[in-house]
């Protein structure tokens, strides 16, 4: 049991081993290889383009922050409704009850959202 | 296909609380300003429903929910404990939300849910429902630290809980997933059974407990995982801080001694001798830097830290005596603080005002009444006999050298003498010196005054007649090492 267990991680360090040495040599070879042209140009974020006007990091509403977590909440909802779909027959009444128990927290929490004003765009 | 079996009345309390939360958080915005202290009152009920809900639970004892659930009366004495705890919280808070501007009833809301999260620690017979009710406690109690949002100290007490409670998660998380490596479950028991049969590798299970227990100790504090504590609880709104201060420390001690006891068994001699050094510590580190605080807040911070050592003390004791040192502990140290903080959130100001300790110079020729009360905590919580303090130390001592630790027990009485420097300065301030605040505004109010007198008769009872909640502690330590 020991022994299989420490075999069975060796992929895995034979794995780290590689991803780790793969950028090395791929850099490497690179540099050797590339003709060595530089300048301005080269190093704009888009050389072919147009030129960028202003900093990346702007200020903006958090109101998609809010709708980002919105968003998240429906979209666990839907990878639990799934698998209670297709398994409906056999999950019968009670899978139903388990359900609308799930769907109706789920719901309440929506209309909290709404009347806290968190979908005003004002 | 089969459907598990459904025992409602094996989880009634914490189902209580959650529908009760669930609709204090939708009525908040229906309601107007005025009348949101019934919604606090509402919070109450609560509580009240989820104690009722405890007769029925402790009929259904057994493990529920394909053993994912254990009722015994262990864990129905920590159901016991954290609900007490919330509707002490609770009746604290009300006026403090008002007083402050922060009347959200949210508030209320979270204090529910993580006291079904604590509960779910507790009654979890499963590594990972343990992780669950863990992250519910949690981030229900990031967003209380941070719940003075526009003040900065509170914004700074939530941001260090939060990044310091997500790492020590992860700890806990990866000793799960080692154990389930090791031995294939995460069920306490059956991991239990197979390392009985001695068929896993010793080492990647001694890592898998070290690192649980490295999780664990961030949660309750204890040295040298304890330095998030004194700022966390100094910016946290105060009767928030009065519930970090003994309600996870609670649950996670809860938890620690039910994996320890049930599913590492086989690895006893190892984990007394880490719980020997950890309780040292921790007992030196609390009480030797708590002597040197200036404000009131961090000064119990440092002391919830030292207590958290004393329990440990028990922890490495280990017997059934142990266990109920723990139980008894927890609860007589969760009443005195809870009213200690109770004290200081009637006299503090808005902004954390008046937290320091010259400020309360002089309280007794102004506020008698409070001043006695905050005196009596105090000897409380430095152990004077009649109280619940002496009662909960005697017992750990008793523990402690009854399994051997006698040095360990040595460290503990001295540092306990160390704490009554801070714990009697307190009172010295308060009956030697001249008053410099006329405390013209301080109103002791309903809620408030419940709270206190539940603090109180607790301290007093515990500390006097400790034999009936002894008897319990001791029934569900036997419980729970079976």
């Amino acid at each position: 049991m020991e022994q299989n267990v420490l075999a069975g991680y060796i992929p895995i360090f034979l794995f780290m081993g590689l991803t780790l040495l793969f950028p090395i040599v791929t850099l490497l070879a690179a540099r050797l290889i590339r003709p060595q042209t530089g300048g301005a140009g080269k190093l704009a974020p888009y050389e072919c383009g147009v030129d960028p006007d202003s900093d990346a990091r702007q200020r903006y509403a958090i109101r998609y922050y809010v709708v980002a977590i919105l968003f998240v909440i429906f979209d666990v909802e839907t990878v639990f409704l799934f698998p209670w779909a297709i398994n409906f027959n056999r999950l019968a009444l009670f899978g139903l009850i388990e359900m609308l128990v799930f769907l109706g927290i789920l719901i309440v929490g929506y209309v909290w959202i709404i009347k806290k004003g968190a979908l005003d765009w004002a | 296909m089969n459907i598990p079996v459904v025992n409602l009345g094996a989880i009634l309390p914490a189902i209580m609380l959650s529908l009760f939360g669930i609709a204090i958080m939708v009525a908040e915005p229906f309601v107007s300003d005025a009348k949101k202290s019934w919604l606090g009152w509402l919070a109450i009920a609560g509580t009240i429903a989820a104690m009722l809900a405890l007769a029925p639970m402790s009929r259904q004892a057994g493990q529920w929910y394909t053993n994912l659930w254990i009722v015994d009366s262990y864990s129905i004495f920590f159901h016991f404990l954290f609900i007490l705890i919330a509707a002490i919280t609770i009746l604290t808070s009300m006026n403090f939300l008002q007083r402050e501007g922060i009347h959200h009833t949210e508030y209320y809301a979270l204090l529910l849910f993580a006291t079904v999260g604590m509960m779910m620690m507790a009654g979890s017979n499963e590594l990972i429902m343990v992780f669950l009710g863990l992250e519910i406690l949690s981030i229900a109690t990031y967003v209380l630290a941070g719940f003075r949002r526009t003040d900065l100290k509170s914004n700074e007490s939530a941001m260090k809980y939060f990044l310091l409670g997500s790492f020590s998660s992860a700890f806990f998380l990866y000793g799960v997933a080692l154990i389930f490596g090791a031995t294939g479950s995460t069920n306490l028991i059956v991991i239990a059974d197979s390392l009985r049969s001695g068929d896993p590798q010793t080492s990647l299970v001694s890592l898998a407990a070290a690192l649980m227990l490295i999780g664990l100790c961030f949660k309750v504090a204890v040295a040298p995982f304890h330095v998030w504590a004194p700022d966390v609880y100094e910016g946290a709104p105060t009767p928030v801080t009065g519930f970090m201060s003994v309600g996870p420390k609670a649950a996670g001690f809860a938890v620690l001694l039910r994996i320890f006891m049930t599913a590492f068994p086989t690895l006893e001699d190892r984990w007394t001798s880490v719980f020997w050094i950890v309780a040292a510590l921790t007992m030196l580190i609390g009480n030797v830097i708590a002597l040197v605080q200036p404000n009131i807040k961090r000064m119990l911070a440092y002391s919830s830290i030292a207590h958290a050592g004393y329990i440990a003390v028990a922890v490495a004791a280990g017997s059934e005596h142990g266990v109920s040192a723990v139980l008894f502990y927890t609860l007589a140290y969760s009443v005195t603080n809870l009213g200690a903080f109770a004290v200081v959130t009637m006299l503090s100001r808005s902004e954390d005002k008046l937290v320091n300790l010259n400020d309360y110079a002089g309280l007794a020729s102004k506020r008698p009444g409070l001043a006695a009360v905050l005196s009596l905590f105090m000897l409380s919580l430095a152990g004077v006999p009649g109280t619940a303090g002496f009662a909960g130390k005697f017992f750990i001592f008793k523990a402690a050298v009854q399994s051997g630790l006698i040095w360990l027990a040595v460290i503990g009485v001295i540092t306990t003498v160390v704490s009554f420097y801070y714990y009697l300065y307190v009172i010295v301030q308060m009956y030697m010196r001249d008053p410099n605040e006329e405390f013209a505004d301080v109103r002791t109010t309903g809620p408030l005054k419940l709270a206190l007198a539940i603090t109180i008769a607790g301290t007093l009872y515990l500390g006097i007649l400790p034999t009936r909640f002894l008897d319990w502690t001791v029934s569900a330590a036997v419980n729970a090492l079976r």
